[in-house]
């Protein structure tokens, strides 16, 4: 049990953002027990992506492929990294709050019969225990909750996406890169990818916007959000997001949708009408660089968590906000 | 066709931030004064999701089971008012602190008592945990396919077909039945009880079984995560309040200032 396992899933014919955050909270905590850092790239992939994961803080990388890993099924993940499980017992396994991570590290936790903690900001080496501490929000972000894995097995956490921040990529690093040659058959695939559908709203990605504005049930209905897409226009990366009330009142669908079940988004800006803050919205945006919130409720916890706010009606605030935004940036 | 939805009683996530108290010694949540707990939202998702199934299967039983140590029954039959067959409730004294590897043990054991079943249908995760691993660990312990966060799910002879939401669209899985699904509020908003579901929910006890009825003690429901710490983040922000002479003043000053903050 001296090595720290990460899954490194691929994006394509690249490595997954997610696969860099992974490996700088590895390598933490590798350093803080004593460890090394494994990347297991669970695919086709090319040996750049390898040498990649190495150049980011891995001290080896398992490549890993079989003619049934399929991209995208869960299944096949799990199978891949409980056979390497059994092959290197590592002290820690991590993965991703991606679609594929925050099943799979369950699902090999459980078929290990071993602990996990989902969605984790922070992890702390005990060089002593030679176990980690993990820092996850819970009650939707209303608390904060430690936990330490109770048995001397594989101890499983899924972090959460941009909480912790990539390693500058160093060329000069050197690693061990292992082909592994994974045994699975049909039973370990019981599901099938049928079909991808992307469902691009359009203009800039909510996740990839510097400056949001962002609606809530306060609006009282979905025509407001027009006038929430302008201003966000006037930006050069600027995009509409919404809290559930709106999209589960369908003024929105579900792609605009900020929050615990939503998206999370790390915006420079984050403008909010109408939003009270529930905590469930706060866990998809609460990394925003600038939080400004308008509300006509002072008590609002949006309030709690911005840096600038104006108590009041959006609808008188927000035409004069617009139009001076515009003004001031001359669009 | 035999479904089975597992539900959770929660603490009301509507609780207002003023309300919510954490013990920071006895490291618990200290429930609100004067608010009734609830069936966790995404829970009802999945109830409302077995429904749409059983409507358009036109026939189906729809089995609702939950772990607990303390069910508000007025709460609990909530599934059953909104059309679920019938309930099994894990109620008892070991339960009140219970892990999520240790609930899997428990839903294992019922899941394996109840029998025959078709589909188990879980809510994505709770709302006071926020674990979202429960579900998944039941499809490993059952050896379920596992079809995770469905926006929408489609039944056919003997395989289903579900939509995964995702943040650019959604993903479209196919398994053989038996299967485990989870759900989000995406599925659909869950109904709301009639006065007839209400009356018929009113005469249906639900089967209540300890841990021993499962062939469990509670040496075996061990956690394997070990709370250290519990505690309510404090926020070290500070929100500056613009205020003009009116609204709209407030918001050109708004704008000025966040410019003058080299914000915008």
């Amino acid at each position: 049990m001296t090595e720290i396992l990460i899954l490194g899933e691929l994006d394509g014919n690249e490595l997954h953002s997610s696969a860099g955050e992974l490996i700088a909270a590895g390598r933490k905590l590798a350093d803080e027990l004593g460890m090394k850092v494994s990347a297991a790239i669970i695919g086709e992939a090319p040996i750049e992506i390898a040498n990649e994961a190495i150049s980011i803080g891995a001290d080896q990388v398992y490549t890993v492929s079989h003619e049934l890993i399929a991209q995208g099924v869960s299944d096949t993940y799990v199978a891949a990294l409980e056979f390497i499980c059994n092959k290197v017992n590592p002290a820690v396994v991590l993965t991703a709050k991606t679609p594929i991570g925050r099943s799979a590290g369950p699902r090999l936790a459980y078929r290990l019969g071993t602990g996990v903690a989902q969605d984790c900001i922070n992890l702390e080496g005990d060089a002593g225990t030679g176990k980690m501490t993990v820092t996850r929000p819970v009650y939707g972000g209303n608390a904060m909750a430690k936990f330490t894995f109770a048995n001397n097995e594989t101890q499983v956490a899924v972090l959460r996406i941009k909480a912790f921040e990539p390693l500058p990529t160093d060329a000069d690093r050197s690693g061990l890169i292992t082909h592994i040659d994974l045994e699975m058959n049909e039973n370990h695939v019981k599901s099938k990818l049928v079909e991808t559908v992307k469902e691009q709203s359009e203009g800039v990605k909510l996740e990839d916007a510097e400056v949001i504005i962002g609606g809530g049930r306060g609006l009282g209905g979905p025509e407001p959000f027009s006038q929430l897409e302008e201003l966000a226009k006037l930006f050069d990366s600027g995009a509409v997001g919404a809290s559930r009330a709106v999209c589960d009142a369908g003024w929105l669908d579900h792609s605009y949708q900020i929050g615990l079940t939503g998206k999370t988004v790390t915006p420079n800006l984050y403008i909010t009408f109408g939003i009270s803050g529930a905590s469930q919205h706060m866990a998809g945006c609460s990394a925003s660089k600038n939080i400004v919130a308008i509300n006509k409720d002072g008590e609002a916890n949006i309030f709690k968590e911005a840096s600038f706010g104006v108590i009041g009606d959006w609808e008188k605030v927000l035409p004069s906000f617009t139009a001076t935004v515009q003004e001031l940036l001359g669009t | 066709m035999n479904i089975i939805v597992c539900a959770k009683q929660v603490m009301d996530p509507d609780t207002p931030a003023s309300a919510f108290n954490v013990d920071e010694n006895a490291l618990r949540v200290v429930p609100a004064q004067g608010i009734p707990p609830v069936v966790n939202g995404f829970c009802e998702n999945a109830v409302e999701a077995a429904l749409r199934i059983k409507e358009n299967l036109g026939d189906a039983t729809i089995t609702v089971l939950s772990v607990g140590s303390e069910f508000v029954m007025d709460v609990m039959k909530k599934p059953l008012s909104m059309g679920a067959d019938q309930m099994v409730l894990i109620q008892d004294e070991a339960c009140s602190n219970l892990d999520a590897l240790s609930t899997v043990k428990l839903l294992t054991a019922a899941i394996k008592k109840i029998g025959e079943f078709d589909l188990v249908i879980c809510g994505q995760q709770a709302s006071d945990w926020d674990n979202a691993h429960v579900p998944l660990g039941l499809s490993e312990t059952l050896g379920l396919p596992c079809l995770t966060e469905a926006s929408n799910i489609e039944i056919e002879e003997s395989s289903i077909i579900v939509n995964s939401s995702r943040s650019d669209g959604y993903e479209v899985f196919e398994s053989s039945l038996p299967a485990l699904v989870t759900v989000n509020n995406q599925i659909g908003e869950p109904r709301y009880p009639t006065l007839r579901g209400i009356m018929q929910a009113s005469r249906k006890t639900p089967e209540i079984l300890t841990i021993s009825d499962l062939g469990l003690d509670s040496e075996e429901l061990k956690p394997a995560l070990t709370l250290t710490e519990l505690f309510i983040p404090v926020s070290d922000k500070q929100c500056e309040i613009i205020e003009g002479e009116d609204e709209a003043d407030s918001g050109r000053l708004l704008a000025m200032r966040l410019r003058e903050e080299k914000i915008i």
